[in-house]
């Protein structure tokens, strides 16, 4: 199945759907995050797609928003699909969790929350996965200052 | 008197901290087990004594100096991490590397892959209480340390890799002493069978332990010889070859118990291919030159670029943001370790304390990967 199939699968699941392939070796598409967890649930279930392996999961932060991107790919049919997702609030940042989905998911949100301060419903153990829970902050965000702990050049 | 008996017996369940400076954790890693008696009912993790922030630190340097960092992560395949850098920055920039480098490139990975395995297979006997596999495997390894340390000046932390090739060509006696020492591991590698494979100890540690099924291995994102105990044919250097993995012959180990002692059989089946790709490449390496020459700042187009690798543990994944200046606007490991311990827990549960330093040396953690 070429990318463009997989587009027009994908596409006539909902119209608030973003493709994009420029810049980029994967198919890249753009979801709302209300849609999120159905989507994502259906790019698992749907037989001629198949994607059951998440193989990366990003913590972003755009400047303005934040967000999450899953990088994607069926075992069987070696298809390859990139969803990312985003979302404006930086105060409170929420997304669905999708670990009931992919299972790998439970540890990897923990690392979004942990640096980006993304939180994510539904998951099963939400805490910081590598820094001290009384932490202040989240590092990886582009806003993030410590200066006594970074070196800035 | 019955209920009396029941009293004075009755279990409750308790914490135990395993780490972060436990023996069988290979590095510093903490876990928090809920206990009854001596069966596990859960696994907790706490990550991050090793923390460098690498992916922060990525951002503020150049590309050439992040090639330097990733050793750091995996120390066991820190040549197979350079060479995930240098491909994605290749890959940015359209260079085509020499033919040279990647047949090199191919051989060294390979014979990483060689070392780190053969160390996972002396602390694995350790694990499991036999102290005899670590000084069998040490001496061998040793060999190859020193076939790197002449190449490159180091023997751990190698690199060897820069974006456009390799920092200098191979040692004039790289070819003999790699070909000697495959002369010497196959002589040496029927012994590791003798001495742990039939063993029935060992066998009775590992059958039927800590089995994690296809299905499970595909949904928590296991890869390396995990996944391919499991019967998940996960190897990138079949389904995405980069490098001479496209013009080499060579068959991915893959079995289908799912136990300790599956990966344990796939791994030792990895050495012997290891040892047939390196076979293939040593007498052929191609004249060419050792490096493309790149810009001295390097600056990655706009985009996004992904690339696979496969490290000693399995699947390993750069993702580079770029935004056109001379550092990743983002940078992300996924590392192959992070989702293969957390399954951990789903292999773990239910079973004995013993199991559990069973399962974390058939898993084959590296902390510093888990942390980066």
């Amino acid at each position: 199945m070429t990318n463009q199939e997989i587009q027009n699968i994908v596409g006539s699941w909902s119209e608030n759907l973003e493709f994009t392939e420029e810049a980029s070796q994967f198919l890249n598409v753009t979801l709302p995050k209300e849609e999120l967890y159905s989507i994502c649930k259906k790019l698992k279930e749907t037989p001629e797609l198949d994607f059951d392996y998440l193989f990366c999961l990003t913590g972003m932060d755009w400047g303005k928003e934040l967000g999450v991107i899953y990088h994607l790919e069926s075992i069987d049919k070696k298809y390859n699909i990139v969803v990312k997702v985003k979302t404006e609030d930086r105060e409170n940042p929420v997304l669905d969790s999708v670990c009931d989905i992919w299972r790998t998911a439970e540890f990897h949100e923990m690392e979004v929350f942990d640096f980006f301060g993304i939180k994510f419903n539904n998951h099963p153990n939400l805490k910081r996965l590598f820094l001290p829970a009384e932490w202040d902050g989240f590092p990886l965000r582009k806003d993030y200052v410590d200066e006594a702990n970074m070196v800035i050049k | 008197m019955e209920q009396l008996t029941k009293d004075r017996f009755k279990t409750e369940e308790y914490f135990i901290n395993m780490g972060p400076q436990h023996p069988a954790a290979h590095g510093v890693l903490r876990l928090i087990l809920t206990i009854d008696g001596e069966i596990i009912k859960d696994v907790d993790t706490d990550l991050g004594y090793i923390h460098r922030s690498i992916e922060k630190m990525c951002e503020r340097d150049s590309y050439q100096q992040i090639v330097h960092l990733t050793d750091r992560m995996d120390y066991l395949s820190s040549h197979i991490n350079n060479e995930a850098v240098c491909l994605v920055v290749e890959n940015g920039l359209q260079i085509e590397v020499t033919d040279r480098v990647k047949v090199i490139r191919t051989i060294i990975s390979e014979l990483t892959r060689l070392a780190s395995h053969q160390l996972w297979w002396g602390v694995n006997g350790m694990d499991l209480g036999a102290l005899t596999t670590y000084f069998y495997a040490f001496r061998d390894r040793e060999k190859i340390n020193d076939i790197f340390e002449e190449t490159c000046g180091a023997r751990l932390t190698m690199n060897y890799n820069i974006p456009g090739g390799l920092m200098f060509d191979i040692h004039p006696n790289f070819v003999n002493r790699t070909k000697e020492f495959i002369t010497h591991f196959k002589t040496k590698l029927p012994e590791y069978d003798r001495l742990l494979t039939g063993n029935v100890i060992f066998e009775k540690r590992t059958m039927g332990i800590g089995v994690l099924s296809r299905e499970a291995a595909i949904s928590y994102g296991a890869s390396g010889p995990v996944a391919r105990a499991s019967g998940f044919a996960s190897d990138v250097r079949k389904r995405h070859p980069y490098s001479a993995y496209d013009r080499v012959n060579f068959e991915e180990a893959i079995r289908t118990e799912g136990d300790n002692y599956a990966r344990y059989k796939v791994r030792i089946q990895e050495m012997w291919e290891s040892m047939k790709i390196i076979e293939q490449l040593i007498d052929n390496i191609p004249e060419g030159e050792h490096q493309t020459k790149t810009n001295a700042v390097i600056k990655l187009p706009k985009g996004e670029f992904y690339q696979r690798v496969e490290t000693a543990r399995g699947e390993l994944g750069v993702y580079i943001n770029s935004t056109g200046t001379k550092n990743p606007y983002r940078l992300k490991f996924r590392s192959p370790g992070l989702s293969n311990l957390s399954l951990l827990k789903h292999i773990s549960v239910g079973a004995k304390i013993g199991d559990l330093v069973a399962n974390m040396a058939s898993i084959d953690l590296v902390i510093p990967d888990i942390d980066r």
